[in-house]
């Protein structure tokens, strides 16, 4: 890996642009949903003036060390995920900190946050913080195995783990995309994908109603802004992976927000038609259906 | 018909008059040692298996209590109300928790606004909406709740009251 | 005094015994500061108007006129498009709307989850009862004047007052927001004791701490 100190601002650069790109991608789909049921919905800006507001608030209440780190390491696994990954193929300014061997910390960054958030909420002393955080953590657990099934399915059918080159050898023309060269990877990967992104029929464990909203009952003001931050980051970062991986990355940024906006799209309008399923009915239908297409692919490359 | 029910069971039980309110609502009185054994026996064997409800007016210038317990027989759509009458000094009346489990809590909810007991009945002695009460029970009717309000909670100065009547009458001076 | 509340002697699950005084170990009853406004003038009417623009109420109906809050998140009123939403837990919320009567038992619980809210907070009174009693001026069980209990930024007027009265408030608040009066947190910290001692006269079984968090 060559590193160069102007890769930093390039990053940086990466980081608003997604940040930016992010907000407003929620904030569209949001107004989508509101005009289906006939409303006028949020404003578009709605989710930068939220964002303001929580990152101005005078007072904030800490309940120890960990609840501090909580945010800090959910922040951390989403930047980390994006700037590991490279955003845009063959530019220089938006590969980011990418490196040989990132495929490999793209999987952990994609834990890294929420074992952060579990201590975090732990440490918060609400009683429900840890039921919430267990069923989290168990349903993410299952949703990120068919994924991981699905990166060493394509890792040993292009013989790298550089996220770099599986772009480059899947370029010239769209039938030389994973999509098509390894259905089975993809397949189990888009399933495990509905489950991370949070959004109905797996989003019962951030839903309002259950024990309420779950681990990020107590966090509030800057901590709460710091998790809605990722929560904008976090998404997108794991949409450029699968780009990157199986729809043959992007080469521009047009091309970028493109196919980002219709990969999230799949899991919005999944979300739309499914009821939300309980957390062991969700388990049970990642183990089912999601890890036997993950470990098929293995073996069919 | 109730009115042969009521024949029926006036043979068993000490029952008082009959007061037909509707061809499927009716009120019997009846001595309260009484009570416990004829809601037993309406639920058991004539099918009133739904305690509706269980409420007290205080009668202040007799200086009684009188309890009603409404009963509904699912089958049949009938209402029958029972009524009892207590002593108001020290007013104490047998617990039907054991028949019907919620009547727990409206014979709390009784302790609590009127002051009758139901000794043995599960949390009668906790607050129910009133948390550290101190003044009488305030639906007794020498309960003086103006003073009481006056007393507790300051006004906000300025505030009119009218007399709907005379308001309305004001305001539709052509007497309709 | 609740008998959960009393001080006592605990064995832990390890054997060991320790003395438990719940009011002063599981609550922290620090009293609240007067929080000044950050920085410069330019950048305090930037974030009051990112505070009028995203009013987080407190999803907890505290009377009847609750009711009339459920409407504005249908598309008939849309209070979304005005940057309001539903929080379910006090710390993330700023706006609490006290919606209709308030009965003694409630009030206690709406300090508490009022005192957990994150300064800068504001309170809406909804309803006549609110300002004098309203129709509960001779009752036992209800309090006469909010703002003896609580710094009150707006009053909605009616018995009940519509959803568009409601709407017509949040405008009204999001003015006096980005005005720089919003300031209710503030004026609840400089006045505590008055404001305690209100409070105290009114619920007679105080059993939690003076300022909770």
């Amino acid at each position: 890996m060559n590193f160069e100190w102007i890769q930093i601002p390039y990053s940086l650069l990466t980081l608003f642009i997604v940040i930016n790109y992010g907000l407003l991608l929620n904030a569209f789909i949001a107004k989508i949903a509101a005009r289906i049921g006939r409303r006028h919905g949020i404003h578009l800006f709605q989710n930068h003036i939220d964002l303001i507001k929580n990152y101005s608030l005078r007072t904030s209440i800490t309940h120890g060390v960990m609840f501090y780190l909580g945010p800090v390491f959910r922040l951390g696994g989403g930047v980390g995920l994006l700037l590991f990954v490279p955003t845009l193929y063959g530019s220089e300014m938006f590969s980011n900190l990418s490196f040989s061997g990132d495929l490999i910390l793209a999987l952990y960054f994609v834990f890294f946050g929420a074992l952060g958030m579990a201590l975090g909420a732990g440490e918060s002393g609400h009683p429900h913080a840890a039921i919430g955080v267990s069923r989290g953590l168990s349903q993410m657990t299952t949703a990120e195995l068919p994924f991981a099934l699905a990166v060493f399915s394509v890792s040993l059918q292009y013989q790298t783990l550089s996220i770099t080159e599986i772009v480059s050898l899947q370029q010239g023309g769209f039938l030389n995309w994973t999509l098509f060269t390894n259905p089975l990877a993809v397949a189990a990967a888009m399933l495990s994908f509905l489950g991370s992104m949070m959004r109905p029929p797996f989003d019962v464990v951030l839903a309002p109603q259950e024990i309420p909203i779950g681990p990020p009952t107590e966090y509030h003001s800057s901590y709460l802004a710091m998790m809605q931050t990722n929560r904008t980051i976090f998404p997108i970062a794991k949409i450029v992976i699968y780009m990157n991986l199986f729809f043959g990355g992007a080469a521009s940024w047009p091309v970028f927000f493109l196919k980002v906006f219709l990969i999230y799209m799949v899991s919005v309008f999944v979300g739309v038609v499914f009821p939300r399923f309980r957390v062991e009915q969700s388990i049970r239908w990642f183990l089912i259906y999601a890890v036997p297409l993950g470990i098929l692919s293995i073996l069919w490359v | 018909m109730m009115r042969e029910l009521y024949k029926k069971t006036k043979q068993l039980f000490p029952l008082g008059d009959l007061t037909e309110q509707r061809h499927d609502l009716v009120f019997v009185s009846i001595p309260h040692p009484f009570l416990s054994s004829l809601l037993r026996h309406l639920r058991d064997k004539e099918g009133f298996s739904h305690l509706v409800l269980l409420t007290a007016v205080d009668w202040l210038e007799r200086g009684e209590f009188q309890l009603t317990y409404l009963l509904c027989n699912r089958s049949k759509a009938w209402d029958m109300g029972v009524r009892v009458v207590l002593p108001r000094e020290g007013a104490t009346m047998e617990s039907i928790h054991t028949l019907w489990p919620t009547a727990a809590t409206y014979q709390r909810e009784l302790k609590e606004m009127f002051g009758i007991d139901f000794p043995g009945s599960p949390g009668v002695n906790d607050d129910f909406i009133l948390e550290g009460w101190d003044d009488i029970p305030p639906y007794r009717r020498d309960f003086d709740t103006l003073k009481f309000a006056e007393a507790r909670f300051t006004q906000r100065p300025g505030r009119e009251s009218l007399d709907p009547a005379q308001h309305m009458a004001k305001h539709h001076s052509d007497g309709s | 005094m609740k008998k959960e509340l009393e001080k006592r002697t605990i064995k832990g699950p390890d054997g060991f015994e320790f003395e438990v005084d719940p009011l002063t170990d599981y609550y922290c009853d620090l009293p609240p500061t007067v929080q000044t406004p950050a920085y410069t003038r330019i950048i305090e009417s930037f974030f009051n108007w990112a505070r009028s623009e995203s009013l987080w109420i407190l999803g907890f109906g505290t009377g009847c006129g609750a009711i009339e809050m459920r409407p504005l998140m249908t598309p008939r009123f849309d209070a979304y498009r005005y940057g309001v939403q539903w929080r379910p837990t006090p710390r993330q919320a700023n706006l609490f709307v006290i919606s209709g009567y308030l009965s003694v038992k409630t009030l206690k619980r709406v300090i508490r989850s009022y005192e957990q809210m994150q300064s800068p907070k504001y309170v809406m009174g909804l309803g006549s009862c609110t300002i004098n009693g309203g129709m509960y001026w001779d009752s036992y069980n209800t309090i006469k004047r909010l703002d003896d209990f609580l710094p009150v930024d707006l009053y909605v007027a009616g018995c009940m007052p519509r959803p568009e009265a409601l709407l017509a408030g949040f405008q009204e608040l999001k003015k006096i927001i980005r005005a720089g009066e919003g300031e209710g947190a503030n004026e609840y910290a400089k006045r505590f004791e008055w404001y305690k001692k209100n409070q105290k006269r009114t619920i007679h079984d105080w059993d939690m701490p003076d300022y909770n968090w």
